[in-house]
């Protein structure tokens, strides 16, 4: 076969190769010196979290064996032999899981309330003074980068036991998140009729409710939805701190190794959370089109 | 100028019939909806026992333990928060580093565009999914039952839930990828090894790379909690120090957590940008 590509001379080809291998060595170099510090960075850690292969090794068998024996029935069999004896406590634990579904949702209602009611003050383009904006988003930071379960011990403490120091501590940290998604949605929102309300004299306030919130409901409603899928697997394991929900029976029968109840809520959880998630899929598609998903 | 036309409200409306007399059901749907939502809220406070007087009473409790809380101090603990705090950026590290080693070869198995065939990919998307459907703190919990308490359990339980995510975020990118490159791998006559290193690797590598980088971010966040059930890191230390009411200690740790998480997304989002470029992160 005859090759149809012109070849170069001699002296310009060389020039070009140089100039090819320079920066294809410097690209390599840049390459090897950021996995070399990755790599370094890998040890140190590996130090830092005392990890021990050879512990690993020794009992990485239990961990397979452990999914055996939440596998098993006490007397012997698989669960799936007795479905009846596998979920002996459906009722209790379709009640816990209820608890943790209420839970999440007057969480996630409450929370969103919260950030319908501070986001106009965050965003750009809407918040009527600069360091009333600086305030407000602060406020939303820390309330977003406090994990939920951190918020849920200390209100535990303040309002006893129990489901409402989840809810709390579900809203609160919602109102972080959402009130962050929103006030980027407001600020993405056309800013003309405001500008014609502005003019007919309107208040700060009436601007907010008729030019701005007619644009943007469809948008919080899509992020109030995805927020309500992400605390329905937040809500299960608030009951570790005793929150409230499913999470309770959850480490009441990992701590004491009631084996076939863990696998029978870990079942019981894992199928909730895809039922929500398929349903809010579905009711976001259906409310707002498909262009709200994105 | 011309002057407004004159508005005829009985030919509008003789004209546009759907707008002036929507049928009941289009009218009625928003209120409903809304008043379902809230009978569904006022069940939810009564059968969660919400009552006014507790809420107030757990509230007053929250301004005492806010003002316990000023000024945030370590006492002479700091030196082992410090140690604490690296423990949990190792976990972090650690367990984001291990999820992606582990999930790049099995999300080349969920990939449409890799294996075609909808009975291997089918099971392999399903188990991703069962993953993450289970928390990290649950995960904790289980490895805590196998290796034992400590940071290891950590970074295993956030290498094994994290092995969900990014085998389901690293098989959307194979899947975006384009074609054209493989094709030109195949018909030079690569093999499908070839083809998935030469062709799909280069495109995908990038994007994976910044998922990878983002994960740790939001893994800090996550190593932070998951010593609440003994899995090592600061967490356990701000669980222990709630439980003893010792509440100078508990804010000056939680100021800690915010810095330490505040600079990691500093220095990721600047890593992030040089791997990427500006643009594709936005």
């Amino acid at each position: 076969m005859t090759t149809a590509v012109s070849i170069l001379p001699e002296q310009q080809l060389a020039a070009l190769n140089a100039a090819y291998r320079q920066a294809v060595s410097r690209r390599r170099l840049r390459l090897l010196l950021g996995a070399a510090i990755f790599a370094a960075a890998l040890v140190l850690a590996a130090i830092g979290a005392e990890v021990n292969l050879r512990t690993l090794f020794t009992y990485f068998g239990n961990f397979l064996s452990y999914f055996d024996r939440i596998l098993t029935l006490d007397s012997g069999q698989r669960v799936w032999t007795d479905i009846g004896e596998w979920f002996w406590g459906w009722r209790k634990w379709l009640k816990m899981l209820g608890e943790t579904l209420l839970i999440s949702y007057v969480g996630t209602l409450i929370g969103a309330a919260l950030a319908f009611c501070l986001n106009f003050f965050a965003a750009e383009n809407t918040s009527p003074a600069p360091w009333l904006r600086f305030v407000v988003r602060r406020l939303l930071e820390f309330a977003r980068t406090v994990p939920g379960i951190v918020f849920a011990l200390v209100f535990v403490i303040a309002f006893g036991l129990g489901p409402m120091a989840g809810v709390l501590a579900i809203a609160i940290h919602s109102t972080g998140a959402l009130g962050k998604l929103f006030s980027e949605i407001v600020e993405n929102a056309d800013m003309k009729p405001v500008e014609g309300i502005r003019s007919t004299g309107a208040s700060w306030l009436s601007c907010m409710r008729f030019a701005v919130v007619p644009q943007v409901t469809a948008g919080y409603a899509s992020y109030a939805l995805l927020r309500f899928e992400i605390n329905v697997r937040e809500a299960s394991v608030m009951g570790f701190v005793g929150a409230g929900g499913i999470g309770q029976e959850l480490v009441v029968a990992i701590r004491k190794f009631y084996y076939s109840d863990v696998s029978a809520i870990l079942l019981t959880i894992i199928i909730a959370v895809f039922i929500i998630d398929i349903a809010t899929g579905w009711l976001r598609g259906h409310l707002f089109g498909k262009e709200a998903r994105t | 100028m011309t002057k407004p036309q004159e508005v005829d409200a009985a030919q509008m409306r003789a004209r546009y019939p759907d707008v002036f007399n929507r049928p009941a059901s289009s009218r009625l749907a928003t209120p409903a909806m809304i008043a379902a939502a809230f009978a569904i809220l006022i069940y939810g406070l009564v059968d969660l026992d919400f009552s006014p007087s507790r809420f107030f009473a757990g509230l007053s409790q929250l301004g005492w333990i806010t003002l316990m809380m000023i000024p945030p101090d370590p006492g002479s603990s700091l030196p082992i928060y410090l140690k604490a705090l690296g423990e949990t950026l190792s976990i972090a590290l650690l367990g984001t580093t291990l999820a992606a080693v582990f999930a790049l070869p099995v999300s080349l198995l969920a990939a449409r565009n890799i294996v075609p065939s909808n009975i291997l990919r089918f099971p392999v998307r399903r188990f991703l999914d069962s993953i993450r459907g289970v928390d990290t703190l649950i995960w904790a919990l289980v490895w805590i039952n196998v290796v034992g308490l400590g940071p290891f359990a950590g970074v295993l339980a956030i290498a094994v839930s994290d092995f969900g995510a990014f085998g389901k975020l690293f098989s959307e990118a194979i899947e975006g990828a384009d074609q054209k490159q493989v094709e030109g791998i195949r018909a030079s006559g690569g093999s499908a090894l070839h083809e998935i290193r030469f062709g799909l690797l280069p495109q995908v590598l990038p994007v994976i790379a910044g998922q990878v980088l983002y994960f740790i971010e939001s893994n800090t966040r996550s190593a932070t909690i998951i010593g609440i059930v003994g899995a090592g890191g600061i967490g356990l230390q701000l669980a222990e120090q709630i439980r003893v009411l010792e509440w100078q200690k508990v804010s000056f740790l939680i100021l800690m957590i915010l810095v330490a998480v505040a600079a990691i997304d500093f220095i990721s989002g600047k890593l992030r940008f040089a791997i990427i470029g500006r643009r594709a992160v936005a």
